[in-house]
């Protein structure tokens, strides 16, 4: 992503042709586009080559462990929520390798890293993912150390945000001030609409490369109908069942006795899917492989998981053995201790941990109970 | 496109220039950089160092500061990396990343007594800022080593104690849990040795380094006495993956174990010593 | 033992009796003595009645228990400012540990029948000394339970663990459906006929 657009951009009007050339044009800069597609019964995001590829006409159920695929009554292409997993899946992949090293007669030499892979376009990030990838930016690059993976992959994708038209049963990214409008951090802002019978894009460039993108497509300008629909849509997103004090959550971290945390245990798989899914959450461990003759040797870094008993290992054993403390840890990492160690909250109201929690623990209820306040 | 950052997650090959063997498990190593140069770091930091294909660990580093043409490790093995470490020999390589974390704020003790207190292989992350402190002999007002073993013979870089013990400017105190065989020294937990003082407690800054229990204690025992806990300093542990707050395993309350300690000053901390799991 | 003049001077300046009330020192001078203990010889010894306490001047003792066949353990040491002894407290006045000079020792020894009749009629005292003791006996409880925790031992479970599972290879009887062990005992069946 470039810098942002100093000047008020125009929004255009896309229709499907214009969104397909969008498309191709990705491709034709030599990108890796990722954008929303049907697998296993859900819509994920990976590789796609055109338009076709799109869910159109798809929607998704979700609510506390529930995810369905729906039919929609129309034929949006980007009506289904949220896939599983958010972008950090192609911004920092779960397996990545750190380095391989060579045996030499004396020791070993650290081979030079691989070229770096093609640049990435993400096409339907979303509001909350667009403040999740600035969290995940800020953990790793912000302080002393900074991951050059993570920063260059982010820095030379081109990110097409696509605005929420509804809300799911589990999101609140109102209440954690990150959605749904899509505010910053995008080349181009697409709002799907409705007006009549015509279905299209409302198309504004928040970047010059967004700009000059957009400028050949040689689209029409929107009128003020699809401007007012585009409106309305993020409007309709704003309404949202589930509410988190922000605020009040911050105080998780002095609650470390509450007797919530035996009960929330009782339910609590310790699966990790939460972490999983979370597009927030970014611990890793690492690997150590060699070859049989043992002469070369790798070093990956994969996700890890704070619900794992390995997780705590120092030697003698792991510090966190209940599941209590491993859920804790989770959840006030996120809403309490990540705004000491990075100025902001660590979760950027989704959902997901809620909808892919097999036993359907809810990240708001939690914090609410926990904390003690009423709930609305 | 941006130009590639340096990665803090790939070594830099170092060569094993001598071993010393220390107690039955534990050892020193120096270490130089293969390529050549030097190696600077402040006490109380430490390195992730890799055995080719085995694994990484933290190790805190245990040399004068003042020296960076050789890197000192002391390490005990009880894991599948420092057992891979301990079968290195010298002329063998491995790999290094770091220094990382904070440091003993040696500085900051000028004009003050300095109490150590160590308990077991806690000694070896204290002696680069002991190193340190004698340097700057003249700055402090008296300076203190307590130090706590096993036994007699778990005592760490037992002929530097006696040699520092010998110095009129630097007292060594060394008290043992168990006595074994001829020892007719202390007998008793490190904490006695701070409760028995010689040092002035309204102006004395201490650095705590050993297992976490030994640590709450011997802090408790510091401000008992009187010292201030905005002048005492521990250094503690958790798992440890990159050492640069990447990798999110070192997670210690708000804090990264690895970039926001290993030392930290007691009062910020004192009580998330007192929860349990944290 | 000798009783010189300066013996309520040196009990001030102990660490153990700082700050106390001229009143109760002067108390506590009539019961005192001073004593002298060459490098190696008792103080006291287990079992015996626990008539005296000592406060240590200078010099270090060894708090020890004996055991058959080998030398003492010694549990603790006790140096320069510091008491040994409390016994004399506890009914029935038993001394439940040795306690021998390991340098020479220099001690202020106080006359525990002595003491204790004073504090009896003296509840002041009585009280002065019992707050005394008291924070001491707690702090030696927490030390010898930090020394028995064996802070400094190699960490075990890792060891623990390979020898279950040698243990468990041993004992399984896994081995024996394995064609490497239907081998051998085909190749012992051999070798017998």
């Amino acid at each position: 992503m470039a810098q942002p657009n100093s000047k008020n951009a125009i929004p255009y009007l896309l229709d499907m042709d214009g969104l397909g050339a969008l498309i191709s044009a990705l491709v034709r800069q030599g990108r890796q586009v990722i954008g929303p597609s049907l697998a296993d019964d859900a819509v994920i995001y990976d590789d796609i080559d055109s338009i076709a590829d799109l869910p159109a006409g798809w929607g998704a159920d979700q609510s506390a462990g529930h995810y369905r695929l729906k039919r929609r009554d129309d034929q949006a292409l980007f009506g289904y929520g949220l896939a599983p997993q958010g972008w950090k899946r192609q911004l920092y992949p779960p397996r990545q390798k750190l380095f391989a090293a060579r045996r030499q007669d004396s020791g070993f030499a650290v081979e030079p890293p691989p070229p770096p892979p093609p640049p990435l376009a993400l096409i339907g990030v979303r509001a909350c993912e667009l403040a999740a990838i600035d969290r995940q930016a800020k953990v790793f690059g912000d302080r002393s150390y900074a991951d050059p993976g993570y920063q260059s992959r982010l820095a030379n994708a081109f990110i097409v945000a696509v605005q929420c038209a509804e809300a799911q049963a589990t999101c609140f990214c109102a209440a954690m001030g990150t959605g749904p409008e899509v505010s910053h951090g995008y080349d181009i802002k697409l709002t799907e609409i409705f007006v009549q019978k015509h279905h299209g894009f409302v198309a504004e460039a928040g970047t010059p490369q967004g700009a000059k993108l957009l400028k050949a497509l040689k689209a029409p300008a929107a009128g003020a109908a699809e401007i007012k629909a585009a409106g309305l849509a993020v409007k309709n997103a704003a309404r949202q069942d589930k509410h988190l004090d922000a605020e009040a959550a911050r105080k998780l971290s002095a609650q470390p006795d509450h007797p919530r945390w035996d009960k929330v245990a009782e339910r609590c798989l310790s699966c990790g899917n939460c972490t999983m899914v979370c597009p927030t959450c970014f611990c890793t461990t690492v690997e150590d492989v060699t070859d049989l003759k043992g002469d070369n040797a790798e070093r990956w870094r994969k996700w890890d998981s704070c619900f794992t008993m390995d997780f705590s290992y120092i030697h003698g054993g792991a510090v966190r053995t209940e599941t209590r403390s491993r859920y804790r840890q989770w959840i006030t990492h996120k809403l309490s201790t990540w705004v000491d160690q990075f100025g902001e909250q660590g979760c950027v109201g989704c959902g997901r941990c809620t909808t892919w929690c097999p036993v359907g623990i809810d990240i708001t209820e939690e914090a609410a109970a926990i904390t003690g306040q009423e709930r609305i | 496109m941006n130009a590639p950052l340096p990665d803090p997650m790939v070594p830099v090959p170092f060569r094993i220039e001598k071993v010393r063997r220390d107690l039955s498990d534990t050892f020193t190593m120096e270490l130089v950089p293969e390529a050549g140069g030097e190696f600077a770091f402040q006490p109380g930091q430490f390195n992730m160092l890799y055995v080719f294909g085995v694994g990484e660990v933290p190790i805190s580093i245990s040399g004068d500061p003042a020296d960076r043409s050789v890197l000192v490790h002391t390490t005990r093995s009880v894991g599948q990396v420092t057992e891979a470490l301990d079968a290195l020999k010298p002329g063998d390589s491995l790999g290094v990343r770091g220094p990382f974390g904070t440091s003993w704020p040696v500085e900051s003790a000028f004009g003050h007594d300095l109490v150590f207190v160590a308990g077991g292989v806690g000694l070896a992350p204290l002696r680069p800022a002991i190193y340190q402190a004698m340097a700057n002999r003249e700055r402090f007002g008296r300076v203190i080593v307590l130090y706590g073993a096993r036994t007699p013979e778990d005592i760490l870089y037992k002929k530097e104690l006696e040699r520092w013990r010998g110095r009129f400017d630097l007292d060594v105190l060394v008290t043992v849990d168990r006595a074994t065989g001829r020892w007719g020294g202390n007998v008793g937990v490190v904490t006695n040795l701070v409760a028995r003082g010689g040092f002035d407690p309204l102006n004395t800054t201490s650095f705590v380094c050993g297992p976490e229990v030994m640590m709450r204690y011997a802090a408790q025992a510091l401000e008992k006495k009187g010292v201030d806990t905005g002048r005492i300093w521990v250094s503690v542990e958790r798992n440890m993956k990159c050492g640069c707050g990447l990798c999110g395993h070192c997670q210690w309350g708000p804090h990264f174990t690895c970039k926001d300690g290993p030392v930290f000053r007691y009062d910020r901390v004192a009580d998330l010593f007192q929860i349990r799991e944290l | 033992m000798v009783k010189p003049d300066n013996l309520a001077g040196v009990l001030q300046e102990h660490p153990f009796f700082q700050g106390i009330a001229p009143s109760l020192r002067d108390l506590l001078v009539g019961c005192a003595a001073n004593e002298r203990f060459e490098a190696g010889s008792m103080l006291f010894r287990q079992g015996d009645s626990a008539d005296k306490f000592y406060l240590i001047r200078s010099g270090t003792v060894a708090i020890e228990i004996d055991q058959p066949a080998r030398p003492p353990i010694v549990v603790e040491t006790i140096t320069e400012g510091e008491v040994a002894g409390w016994s004399w407290l506890v009914p029935p006045y038993r001394l439940t540990f040795d306690a021998r000079a390991l340098t020479l020792v220099r001690a202020l020894s106080f006359d525990a029948q002595c003491l204790r009749r004073k504090m009896e009629a003296e509840p002041a005292l009585g009280y002065d000394v019992l707050r005394r003791f008291l924070p001491i006996m707690a702090h030696r409880l927490s030390a010898s339970r930090l020394q028995m925790l064996d802070l400094y031992a190699p960490p075990k479970p890792a060891k623990v663990k390979k020898e279950k599972a040698e243990k468990a290879a041993k004992k399984s009887k896994g081995t024996n459906r394995s064609p490497d062990a239907r081998l051998k005992k085909a190749k012992k069946k051999d070798a017998k006929s």
